[in-house]
């Protein structure tokens, strides 16, 4: 269960025509053909959001409610805009303010969506599993949108979807995730998709926001590394994704200031032309300008930070309309 | 019928004392009467335990009853039903029980509803600190005399090292051992499984093996400097048994046990067998299922007889406390009625020695609490002293059913998992308190 799969290489099975899961919970089990499909399907919605009306009616009819029990700005809007594009309609419910407070269980409370009429449950979470907990216990169709330090497999693919706009075939290209890999949703779900498509990853930042036991599993897979030196892992890098450094992170020990931080692993102009000419900067927001990331390669030429925001829309609208599609046919 | 019993043709285990034979035992006038080759029945309902197993009545140092204060987690009643059922004749009562059994008054009030409520014999362990929180101590010669059978503060480890100096000290001049739950608190914080590859896959907040470890130490080094009787539950780690070993060679006073649930286990339970992750409540346990190597370590450490015992840790839980995101999930696994299959299915694998196992249930535990200083014969089949005895199929197959467990708690990790070995039946205090339908087998 816990290798690192390797869906790029050929398989036996067929190409799917359509989506069969009733979840999309994380990017561990994709198959390299159903990622195939998400990215291809996100590339006709792209189109679609480029026309002058960008909204069609393919989802009419489809309740879809997001549920966020931790704040997101960028996730609930996003998958709000995308279903809206389709026209679904969309509740938008978080724990503040709804029973939850008033201790409904999370069991409980997906079981009342579902009698509601939710057809696709949007489900952001603080705590890693909860959208699985939730995903047995009710026939509505869950799509992770961040579940603790777990996953966040819409994010996965979104970077996904804009490195190969860049890139092309991600085949020997090197990517390097630096930051807070240990408590990063985004970097886990990265790595699996990452690696199906074929790319070398380097996970990089200090010593005790790098998971131990991963650097055992990289070292049997060989095309994920982990180490604690950025500008050395820079070497060669076709994109290079900075993740948010919490700041609680310092109040808690793990590093011993914000300041130490920046001088190791801060993206900078000079890290930046370290890596390969060009490399894509990346970042799954919100940012710290100043700490993970300055603000002139925020900014930058090289950097799509804005375009993941975008391709999100996109994205989302496919993989809704993929769970929504798979549940009427 | 029921106090005249002649178990013909059994394999009779009796650690204590070396038996391992094909024998007869028979059960008279409240007590094992006598063990040998071709007793009369002379009136005694025959049972025949061909191809069975005939051993003491099982012994328990870890189980908790929930009751007072937890009942519907557990009761006294369903939970020594499910000992019962379990082959555990004598099970000892952790004391996290709201009131908790810090003072005589409170083991009072909780012996009056095992007197009234309990199948199997009841022993209680009382606490190390006042309700458990480990600041001031609890009057502990009080709690000697009102017959605690041990000290603890169970699942709240007993983190300020003096205070544990001074308890120990206190624990020592009284004759008791503290049975210690080994863990540095600001090690595991937070952690709701085994810290590693799993927990790092999961994103879940794990709990380093060090945790246990320095604790582990630390107690050693404590019990060496008062000479208390050092109980170490629940231990779960290679490196902590390590540890254990060490002081066991250099003579001190320490004792542990081992849970069938990380004998039988692993974190990988967490996960589940399918490609998605599970994040099964019903395997978040504390302290945690560890890897496949610590299991390995945990049955050398038993077949090589550093572990003493094998103790449940039995904890049951209502439903809603398991059905949670699993950083809220109750810890615990109700294994009372699946425990003696656990041990006996590994046995069948190969992993674990027959007489060694049957011994750590029985003859040992017994020994660890000196419980057979209070009952005659507890762990062992003395004739005309020892009052119980558990008739064991080791061949029966049989597959875990949470609904028809007799424990409240259905929070079992086995559920759907087949084990080989059944309780056939239990003699509790001479007599027959527990018999297997044959449509159970």
């Amino acid at each position: 269960m816990l290798d690192v799969r390797t869906q790029a290489a050929p398989t036996d099975a067929p190409a799917p025509t359509e989506w069969t899961r009733k979840d999309l919970l994380d990017t561990d089990t994709l198959s390299a053909d159903e990622i195939a499909l998400i990215l291809e399907t996100a590339e006709g919605m792209r189109e679609v959001r480029s026309r002058p009306v960008a909204k069609v009616a393919t989802l009419r009819g489809v309740t879809v409610v997001t549920l966020f029990y931790e704040q997101s700005t960028r996730t609930r809007a996003s998958f709000e805009v995308a279903a809206k594009a389709l026209g679904a309609d969309v509740v938008n419910l978080t724990a503040s303010g709804s029973s939850v407070e008033k201790g409904e269980s999370l069991v409980d409370t997906v079981r009342t969506l579902e009698a509601i009429g939710a057809d696709l449950l949007v489900m952001r979470h603080g705590k890693s599993g909860a959208p699985y907990l939730a995903a047995r216990n009710t026939s509505a169709g869950v799509i992770n949108g961040g579940d603790g330090t777990h996953a966040h497999p819409t994010q996965a693919l979104l970077d996904l979807f804009t490195i190969r706009s860049h890139v092309g075939d991600l085949a020997g290209k090197k990517v390097v995730i630096v930051g807070d890999v240990l408590h990063s949703r985004v970097a886990r779900s990265n790595l699996w998709t990452l690696l199906a498509s074929g790319a070398d990853v380097t996970l990089c930042g200090p010593a005790t926001l790098v998971p131990r036991s991963l650097q055992g599993a990289a070292a049997e897979h060989g095309r994920c590394t982990v180490t604690t030196n950025f500008d050395e892992a820079l070497e060669g890098a076709d994109v290079v994704m900075a993740l948010r450094m919490q700041k609680e992170r310092q109040e808690k020990g793990l590093i011993p200031s914000l300041r130490e931080y920046i001088a190791g692993y801060q993206l900078n102009a000079r890290r930046l032309a370290l890596a390969r000419s060009g490399a894509l900067v990346m970042h799954p927001g919100p940012m710290n300008e100043g700490i993970e990331i300055s603000p002139e390669v925020a900014h930058g030429l090289t950097s799509v930070i804005e375009e993941q925001v975008a391709n999100g829309v996109s994205v989302r609208m496919a993989i809704l309309y993929l769970m929504a599609t798979a549940r009427h046919a | 019928m029921n106090d005249r019993i002649l178990l013909r043709g059994g394999r009779v285990i009796d650690p204590g004392v070396n038996v391992d034979a094909v024998l007869d035992v028979l059960v008279a006038g409240g007590v094992v009467a006598k063990v040998a080759a071709g007793i009369e029945a002379d009136g005694a309902r025959v049972i025949d335990a061909t191809g069975c197993i005939v051993a003491p009545g099982l012994v328990d140092l870890h189980t908790h009853l929930r009751e007072p204060g937890f009942e519907q987690k557990g009761t006294i009643a369903t939970e020594t039903l499910a000992a019962l059922r379990g082959g555990f004749t004598t099970v000892c009562a952790m004391p996290n029980t709201s009131p908790a059994p810090d003072s005589a008054p409170a083991v009072e009030a909780i012996r009056e509803i095992i007197q009234r409520d309990a199948r199997v014999r009841v022993l209680q362990i009382g606490c190390v600190t006042r309700r458990r929180e480990g600041k001031d101590l609890a009057e502990l010669s009080e709690l000697a005399a009102s017959g605690c059978i041990a000290l603890s503060d169970d699942g709240n480890p007993v983190a300020n090292a003096r205070l544990m100096r001074h308890a120990m000290e206190l624990a020592a001049a009284l004759g008791l051992p503290i049975s210690e739950h080994c863990d540095e608190p600001e090690l595991s914080h937070g952690g709701s499984m085994n810290e590693g590859r799993v927990s790092e896959r999961l994103g879940l907040p794990g709990q380093p093996v060090a945790a246990e470890t320095t604790a582990i130490a630390r107690n050693i080094a404590l019990c060496e400097m008062t000479g208390a009787r050092l109980h170490i539950a629940h231990v779960t780690t290679a490196r902590g048994l390590d540890l254990v070993a060490e002081a066991k060679a250099r003579g001190l006073p320490v004792t542990c046990e081992v849970t069938p649930s990380h004998l039988f286990l692993t974190e990988e339970s967490v996960f589940g067998a399918g490609q998605e992750p599970a994040y099964d409540t019903n395997a978040k346990i504390n302290p945690p299922l560890r890897t496949e190597s610590d299991r390995r370590a945990l049955l050398a450490g038993l077949n090589g007889g550093i572990i003493d015992a094998i103790a449940t840790d039995h904890a049951p839980h209502a439903s809603e406390d398991k059905l949670q995101e699993f950083d809220d999930a109750a810890f615990g696994i109700s294994c009372l009625e699946t425990a003696a299959a656990s041990v006996l299915t590994l046995v069948e694998r190969g992993e674990l020695d027959l007489v060694t196992a049957i011994r750590s249930l029985t003859f040992n535990p017994a020994r660890v609490f000196a419980i057979d200083a209070r009952i005659p014969g507890a762990g062992r089949l003395e004739p005309g002293v020892s009052r119980d005895l558990v008739l064991l199929d080791s061949g029966a197959r049989w597959t875990v059913d949470p609904a028809r467990l007799a424990s409240k708690g259905k929070n079992t990790p086995l559920a759907g998992v087949e084990l080989t070995g059944s309780v056939r039946a239990a003699v509790f205090d001479g007599m027959l308190a527990h018999e297997l339908e044959a449509a159970h087998v």
